[in-house]
């Protein structure tokens, strides 16, 4: 029932959007979700889009553990070289 | 340009985090529970328990909508389905629950009229077409559905589509984890708390959680980096003895959440109390519809009685969605009971712990 699967809008055609993700085209509402774009991602549950991703929010929880990946592969790679 | 997906399924970060975790973690023995289906099924799918020290353990508890509809519901939707000119409308994961002697897919069998939907927009387009028919919608799911069913229902206001109603079963979740905790059959030491529920509700819904009973909570998102991180949170809060609700999932969850769906949500809803499968009776855990919109409420439209109810001998469910037991602690899992032919709820729906389970891990 939950399709937690972000998917991005392609089209909006007055109260309805329609998302892709995969290839595959799916309608979602807007009701509850009023004011999206072409272009944004959102997450649609039961027909309806609930929430739209941030992509600045997104990239900050990616960078801190990039950092950290980057530091263990460096530190990896310093031991492997002793 | 970010996807969301393949980003938070990165083995590198993954890896960073799982070692961030054993490195952290004290070693203390630790449960931590989910209530949402989503994440139980990316728990077993990524086999994120394996990754984790062996003295943290993830728990499920009643996170899956179909799983924890009490069994008088079902009992009701199949005397409804045989009211002449009824049409049941429904999710697909409800068609199968078993109830007290029967289940909507074996009475189809019997001649009842029953439709899946996707949506419960789908419901009211069916009602429609069909005004010789009264369509009814079985309401079920938690604060992430509820929104969308509430839209509908002002839909059908709206268009004077008289003929469309709801059975409503929705719950909210954080009366169902008050009432966990105040069992005391379980010492949890953090919730993972559910990433699309807080979408709708925002993140203070947890507040008395952290502050009456000092437990930690942290909004998860889906992914397995999503997983380890909330629960890499949870072990550091544990650490410093804090006891807050923390984001993990600010990609989607904003602080008051979504406030349209909440004011679309409580117009057309109202607090009343609800009957949990496997728990009882929580106060003021479900939504009813209210009375400016009763002509849509099956409950008031149809006079519903039914015999006694009775839960299938043997089964485990309510201990299973209360986190007292495990599937494999069940005589009948992989045995008598399986996705082919459950037995309870729980092996029902593709969010239920016995059916992950089955899926998952019950070959190991």
């Amino acid at each position: 029932m939950c399709l937690a699967i972000p998917m991005k809008v392609i089209k909006i055609n007055g109260n309805e959007a329609v998302a892709v993700v995969g290839g595959a085209e799916y309608r979602a509402n807007l009701t509850i979700l009023p004011d999206i774009k072409i272009g944004e991602y959102i997450i649609v549950h039961a027909g309806f889009a609930i929430e739209r991703l941030d992509e600045e929010s997104a990239l900050e929880t990616l960078q801190i553990w990039q950092d950290v990946a980057e530091f263990d592969q460096e530190k990896q790679r310093r031991k492997s070289n002793q | 340009m970010l996807k969301y997906i393949d980003e938070f399924r990165n083995p590198d970060l993954v890896k960073s985090v799982v070692s961030e975790i054993h490195r952290e973690f004290s070693g203390k023995p630790i449960k931590l529970m989910e209530v949402c289906g989503g994440h139980t099924i990316t728990i077993f799918k990524y086999g994120i328990q394996k990754l984790l020290p062996d003295n943290i353990y993830l728990i499920s508890g009643p996170g899956c909508p179909v799983c924890v509809t009490d069994i008088g519901y079902i009992d009701r939707v199949i005397a409804l389905a045989h009211i002449e000119n009824v049409t049941i409308a429904s999710f697909g994961d409800m068609i199968r629950v078993p109830g007290s002697r029967s289940s909507l897919q074996k009475e189809k069998g019997h001649g009842i009229d029953v439709r899946i939907c996707y949506s419960p927009m789908d419901a009211v387009r069916i009602a429609e077409k069909n005004q010789n028919k009264e369509i009814v919608f079985l309401g079920i799911g938690f604060e992430t559905t509820a929104p969308a069913v509430a839209a509908a229902i002002k839909f059908a206001a709206d268009n004077k589509i008289h003929n469309f109603s709801v059975l409503s079963a929705h719950k909210t979740m954080p009366q169902a984890m008050k009432a966990l905790l105040d069992s005391g059959e379980i010492d949890l030491d953090g919730f993972i708390c559910p990433g699309h529920v807080s979408a709708i509700t925002g993140v203070h819904i947890y507040d008395f959680i952290t502050s009456e009973y000092r437990i930690p909570c942290v909004i998860s998102g889906f992914e397995p980096l999503d997983m380890l991180l909330s629960i890499l949170m949870i072990v550091r809060q544990l650490n410093r003895g804090k006891a807050i609700v923390e984001n993990q999932y600010i990609r989607s969850v904003r602080e008051d959440g979504n406030i349209h769906a909440m004011e679309m949500m409580m117009d057309v809803f109202e607090p009343v109390d609800t009957e949990w499968r496997g728990i009882g009776t929580i106060p003021g855990s479900g939504l009813g519809i209210r009375q400016q919109y009763r002509i849509f409420d099956a409950n008031w439209k149809y006079n519903i009685e039914i015999e006694p109810v009775r839960e299938y001998t043997g089964c485990i469910c309510g201990d299973i969605m209360r986190g007292v037991k495990v599937p494999t602690d069940c005589k009948l899992f992989t045995k008598t009971c399986h996705p082919e032919d459950p037995k309870g709820s729980c092996m029902v729906s593709d969010e239920g712990t016995c059916a992950t389970w089955y899926k998952y891990s019950a070959r190991d």
